[in-house]
């Protein structure tokens, strides 16, 4: 493929020299190749504008601006450790929950499911990631946080009061159905589609008779994707799995709603906290001066973070493709 | 070993005869966890549909189209400046992105096949894809906000469109790519250069899909409420012409409406998140049969 279009490219060339249509191939041309570069542009764009704007509180702050729990407008005085510690135990948790649903989902779709189901189940799925993010904060807050609150966190509190460790993680001071768990539940739903979907297309990939020998000397189903599937694939899911932690570590509308944006450290899942991506979204727009920096600060935190984890998701599926 | 045959069910379709317990067990209980995982997926999509049209339908009437959005504490109301608002930045995302979109596609999926910067750039572009909408927001929002003085529905519009851009031209590469090399090599035969052999056979072999592509991207980009935060904001009126001075738009007068303490706001909340997301699916599956139907062609 790629010799013949390497011919193609320079077999136009000599031809394109002698054409009427020199100028408009080479504009063509240019314009394709700029919109490209024009992808790698917005990139550093976005990463440049982060550190200009959010430069002033790093300096300010230094190394302290990770580490403080302190987040306080009024004195100007701002650090981005609770922020930092919501983002990512909400999304350990969505992948704690999304996971394995997204392994079962995919499982089923491409071992179990009969054909004629296979496409209408796999669009329903799909679809759950086209339902925008606000619908399920929207869902979140009014429909899942008070059922949560009666059903888990009332009666989860009542039994772990006193306990040691347990007493504190899952204590709820005020049930009121939202808070961290609740994010990391509602983010685990919004991933589930892209795990299950990458993994079902890495399992798709898997020859046929890989499965087919497993099955003939007398596999059952569960050994066929145990001993044979998820260590052809394991790398790969991996990756998906890493795309799905990007996904959940920016997430933000459906988050504002849902986590509470208290400002304060808290070791219990039930309590409130806030992420980067909610306080960005909650005072970005009456925020300035130094304050307007901090956010801007927690973005490129932000950027960076999921900029790895999504190179790194990339780098893991890609892997396996090759083979 | 003690699984007996006639406690094996007919419905158990492969006969387990002298199969250990455990195996089938193992066996039986990933047959059950995988299948109660795919329809709790498909549940939580119902409930979230159902629980749209039920509060949605409430707030829907005719002034919800018609009417703008009240003011605080103001009777009635509706959201016609919104839907309005929300199309025009929604087609201006659009209109920026599909050329710069199928472009870049086209560079990588034909000119720059198997090159170190191709592949760079579509290492950036997957990275683009999965990105999260609230820091492209915050570079806008520096970009252009800050330097004209104000929201307005270009910064909206530009936000939008470096969504849509990399599902473009995700989806232009993957089907340039499938397009057979022996059209290409025709087309050069008969002396076209190496643009008219894209523009007229490359394109339209892959047209379908890249419709396909298209669509998905503004059904991504119209449900998307983070990045216009930053750029076009909200207002209660009719925007200006000149769409400066923030500009309103479905999603964040949801987001502003749900939240707050008066009753019509919240079902007008409601009915804009029933428009929304109906619209946004209809548009998914739109996409999809539409493709599917060209494939199978």
């Amino acid at each position: 493929m790629t010799a013949v279009s390497d011919q193609l490219v320079a077999s136009n060339v000599q031809i394109a020299r002698r054409s009427s249509h020199h100028t408009s191939d080479r504009v063509f041309r240019w314009a394709s190749y700029g919109s490209a570069l024009l992808v790698l542009v917005v990139l550093a764009g976005i990463l440049g504008s982060m550190i200009y704007g959010g430069w002033p509180a790093f300096s300010e702050f230094g190394f302290g601006f990770l580490t403080s729990s302190v987040w306080n407008v009024g004195r100007d005085q701002y650090g981005a450790w609770v922020a930092i510690a919501g983002t990512l135990t909400s999304a350990l948790i969505a992948l704690v929950i999304g996971v394995p649903i997204s392994i079962g989902i995919a499982i089923f779709l491409t071992q179990l499911c009969p054909s004629w189901l296979r496409r209408p189940v796999s669009t329903t799925i799909e679809l759950l990631a086209a339902v925008p993010s606000i619908i399920y904060g929207m869902w979140g807050l009014f429909v899942f946080a008070p059922l949560f609150a009666q059903f888990v966190q009332i009666p989860v509190s009542n039994l772990v009061e006193g306990l040691p460790f347990f007493g504190t993680v899952l204590y709820a001071r005020v049930p009121s159905g939202v808070g961290v768990l609740t994010a990391g539940i509602i983010l685990a739903i919004m991933i589930i589609p892209f795990i299950a979907s990458i993994t079902r297309d890495i399992l798709d990939q898997i020859p046929t008779m890989l499965r087919e020998s497993a099955y003939g000397v007398g596999c059952t189903t569960w050994e066929v994707v145990r001993y044979v599937l998820l260590p052809q694939a394991g790398v790969s899911i991996i990756g998906a799995i890493m795309l799905g932690l990007g996904r959940a570590l920016g997430e933000t509308m459906a988050v504002t709603f849902v986590i509470g944006n208290a400002n304060r450290l808290s070791l219990s899942l039930f309590d409130p906290g806030s992420t980067i991506a909610s306080r960005i979204a909650n005072e970005f727009n009456e925020a300035s001066g130094l304050h307007l920096n901090a956010l801007l600060a927690l973005g490129c935190i932000l950027f960076l973070v999921t900029f790895t984890v999504l190179a790194l998701a990339r780098f893991l599926i890609s892997r396996v493709k090759v083979h | 070993m003690d699984a007996t045959p006639h406690q094996v069910s007919a419905a158990a379709a492969p006969a387990w005869g002298r199969v250990r317990r455990s195996r089938q067990t193992a066996d039986r209980a990933l047959k059950v966890i995988s299948t109660v995982f795919t329809l709790l997926g498909i549940a939580v999509l119902g409930w979230i549909l159902v629980m749209l049209i039920v509060e949605g339908t409430r707030g829907l009437s005719l002034a919800v189209f018609t009417e703008t959005t009240p003011g605080p504490g103001t009777e009635g109301g509706g959201i016609a400046n919104a839907i309005v608002g929300s199309l025009v930045l929604t087609f201006l995302g659009i209109v920026v992105a599909t050329p710069i979109g199928v472009l870049a596609g086209t560079y990588l999926a034909e000119y720059g096949r198997g090159s170190k910067l191709a592949s760079m750039i579509r290492f950036v572009n997957d990275i683009l894809l999965a990105a999260p909408s609230i820091l492209i927001g915050l570079f806008v929002y520096t970009l252009m906000v800050q330097p004209m003085g104000g929201y307005s529905g270009w910064a909206g519009g530009v936000a939008l469109a470096i969504i849509a851009i990399p599902v473009i031209v995700r989806t232009t590469e993957d089907m340039l790519r499938i397009v057979p090399g022996s059209l290409r090599e025709a087309g050069a035969a008969l002396g076209a250069p190496m643009s008219k052999v894209i523009i007229q056979i490359s394109w339209r072999a892959a047209r379908s899909g890249m419709v396909t592509g298209i669509l998905l991207a503004t059904a991504r980009i119209a449900g998307e409420t983070a990045p216009l935060l930053f750029t076009a904001l909200n207002n209660n009126f009719w925007f200006s012409p000149d769409l400066m001075g923030g500009v309103s738009n479905l999603p964040v007068t949801i987001y502003q409406f749900a939240l707050a303490p008066y009753e019509n706001w919240r079902e007008l909340a409601w009915a804009g998140a029933l428009i929304i997301t109906v619209s946004i699916l209809a548009l998914s599956v739109v996409a999809r049969l539409l493709f599917r139907k060209e494939q199978a062609r």
